[in-house]
């Protein structure tokens, strides 16, 4: 079994069939990534492994253990950070005070104490170095522009120390300088072991990023393997041009 | 890690820091001092009566804000735990024959806990909904205790309500213990604002306000959080429904189950400042006077229901945040405006007094080396 395991979910919303027994294994310490034309499914995926939907049919696994129908807050106190097609943050609080926001997975009563304790403070400061939103940590974070928003989202779900992160579409509408600096900082996490799973529309990201790729069409992964492999499937080629 | 060191964590190096200790040390000594220097100023007048009401209402308001103000679910229903309050000390008083003085004062916690289990089922029914549908649940809530405070007689007597027992102090004597009572609640309410306000829990409130599902994907537990703020306002709430009843030694359903009473507190933290932890005690001052004084005069009786809706149109049009994150809001663009003096330094270089700061691509502000962000 794979380290994030989806085994034939299946959702519907109304008549619509968003995931049909949709199955795909992600490897451990691997970039992952996960295309498809839009409606194919893939946010719906995301949503259910993190908790945000119920799957009608089917199971998820993580590292052995079945977490199908879990809270999102639970999901993420096992180590499974996402992040949001439309990045969300918490607008009203200063960029800083969004990095105290996530609860680490060690939390317990801790959540009663003051939150700018030195040890998180210098934390959350390094992470803001990181994604180089240092000058801006005072500001509200509704005055972020948008690419400098999706690095805070980035960076607050880094604060807990997830050991997989599930990104949604982190280059759509970015820069190309920023696309190239966001593909640098995810491949020097993954070197420090942190597994990804990556939705993008951008091929070039997907190509260039991923160790392994999974295409989804109507609900379902109907390819998957190296880059290359992938570029090559005849059933790729169909779902993205024909219909 | 080789990055900057983190100097000065969040807290400006402010003048404001020095301004502030010292502000409270005169708030609370002109606040004890009330009792004694009301009467002799404003002699012949009803000055107590209405300095008890406001420290009593600026508790209330304090309470309401741990809960609508951090977590942005606006309840309308806090009349539920001051009338459980409010009915509880009259019960208690009844069934065990207290009739000493401060024996009432003394149960005030015991109304709390009341208030606070009764919170507990209303909060777990109420916020499973959000937004209006919250807000019309706490309504519904209200009435639903309000009709029982009505119907059980056997425990309410109905509308004929119930008395408390009448404290032995007079004249002059009456309404200090009432005030200093009330002044203590507030300090704890407050107190206990503060420290929701400054730990992780209450940062976690705050992400609820912003993005309830946000925040429950970064592992905010967000159900339990949002029901022991409720709970915890409530107890407070509760506390002052009892000392309410005991101040003026009755309660009936519409007086304890007051529909006014929640568009009077929320009225008070939007004026004074919503999620803030000074603008609600600001909104009581300066509701709560402005309220005594009309309704005590008997001509203008119930004109103070205009004041409330004029005050609310006010509130909507012109201060939509309330009084202090207004003035605070000013006050940065004034500063901002302000030519650089030696004072300079003292601004934080993350303040962006003008407007929102859209420079350049982050890449840019600041390099980051390939190990920059070593852990």
């Amino acid at each position: 079994m794979s380290y994030l395991e989806v085994h034939t979910v299946s959702k519907a919303f109304g008549g619509i069939q968003a995931l049909n027994a949709c199955s795909l294994g992600i490897e451990r310490g691997r970039i992952t990534g996960l295309i498809g034309p839009n409606g194919s499914g893939k946010t719906t995926l995301f949503n259910v492994i993190t908790g945000y939907e119920r799957p009608d049919d089917g199971q998820v696994w993580f590292n052995g253990a079945a977490i199908t129908n879990s809270a999102p807050d639970a999901v993420f106190g096992l180590g499974i950070g996402r992040t949001f097609q439309m990045s969300r943050i918490f607008s009203r609080l200063t960029v800083l005070e969004n990095m105290h926001v996530p609860v680490p997975r060690r939390g317990g009563l801790g959540i009663l104490r003051s939150w700018t304790s030195a040890r998180e403070q210098r934390q959350a400061l390094e992470l803001l170095d990181f994604v180089g939103l240092i000058p801006l940590k005072d500001v509200p974070a509704e005055n972020l522009s948008y690419g400098q928003k999706k690095l805070l989202e980035f960076a607050c779900v880094l604060v807990a120390e997830p050991q997989v992160i599930l990104l949604d579409e982190p280059a759509g509408g970015v820069n190309p300088t920023m696309i190239n600096y966001l593909a640098g900082h995810i491949r020097q996490l993954n070197r420090r072991g942190i597994t990804f799973l990556v939705v993008e529309h951008n091929m070039e990201f997907v190509m260039g990023l991923c160790d392994t790729v999974f295409v989804m069409h109507r609900g379902t992964t109907i390819a998957g393997g190296t880059p290359a492999e992938v570029r090559n499937n005849p059933a790729v080629l169909e779902a993205y041009l024909g219909d | 890690m080789t990055t900057q060191s983190p100097q000065s964590p969040a807290i400006p190096t402010d003048r404001l820091a020095l301004i502030k200790p010292i502000a409270l040390v005169v708030l609370l000594a002109v606040a004890l001092a009330v009792p004694s220097a009301a009467p002799v100023l404003f002699p012949g007048t009803a000055i107590m009566a209405i300095a008890v009401f406001t420290v009593l209402y600026a508790a209330c308001a304090s309470a309401w804000n741990i809960f609508s103000g951090y977590t942005g679910y606006i309840a309308l229903g806090h009349a539920v735990f001051f009338g459980s309050g409010a009915y509880a000390l009259a019960i208690m008083c009844k069934g065990w024959h207290v009739h000493s003085d401060y024996g009432p004062l003394l149960l005030l916690p015991l109304c709390g806990v009341i208030a606070a289990i009764i919170a507990i089922p209303v909060g777990i029914i109420s916020l499973r909904t959000r937004g209006h549908t919250f807000v019309v649940i706490t309504i519904a809530t209200f009435f639903i205790f309000q009709l029982l405070a009505y119907n059980l007689r056997f425990i309410t007597q109905g509308s004929a309500g119930l008395e408390l027992p009448i404290p032995s102090w007079s004249g002059a004597a009456f309404d200090p213990p009432f005030y200093y009572t009330g002044l203590l609640i507030l300090l704890l309410a407050v107190g206990a604002s503060w420290w929701v306000r400054r730990s992780k829990y209450g940062l976690g409130l705050l992400a609820i306000k912003d993005d309830e599902d946000r925040a429950r994907g970064l592992g905010v537990r967000t159900g339990p959080s949002k029901l022991l703020a409720f709970t915890l306002s409530a107890f407070f709430v509760g506390m002052l429904g009892g000392l309410w009843a005991y101040y003026i030694e009755s309660v009936f359903p519409n007086s304890g189950f007051d529909a006014l009473f929640d568009v009077a507190i929320a009225l008070m933290v939007f004026l004074g400042g919503l999620g803030t932890l000074a603008g609600p005690i600001l909104g009581a001052l300066i509701l709560i006077p402005a309220q005594q004084y009309v309704a005590s005069d008997r001509t203008l009786t119930s004109w103070y229901l205009i004041l409330y809706g004029a005050l609310f149109l006010v509130v909507i049009l012109l201060l939509p945040e309330g009084i202090l994150p207004t003035v605070r809001k000013r006050l940065i663009q004034w500063r901002g405006r302000r030519p650089a003096t030696g004072a300079a330094p003292g601004a934080t270089p993350g303040a962006f007094p003008g407007g929102p700061p859209r420079s350049g691509p982050p890449g840019r502000v600041a390099p980051v080396s390939s190990d920059g962000g070593e852990r």
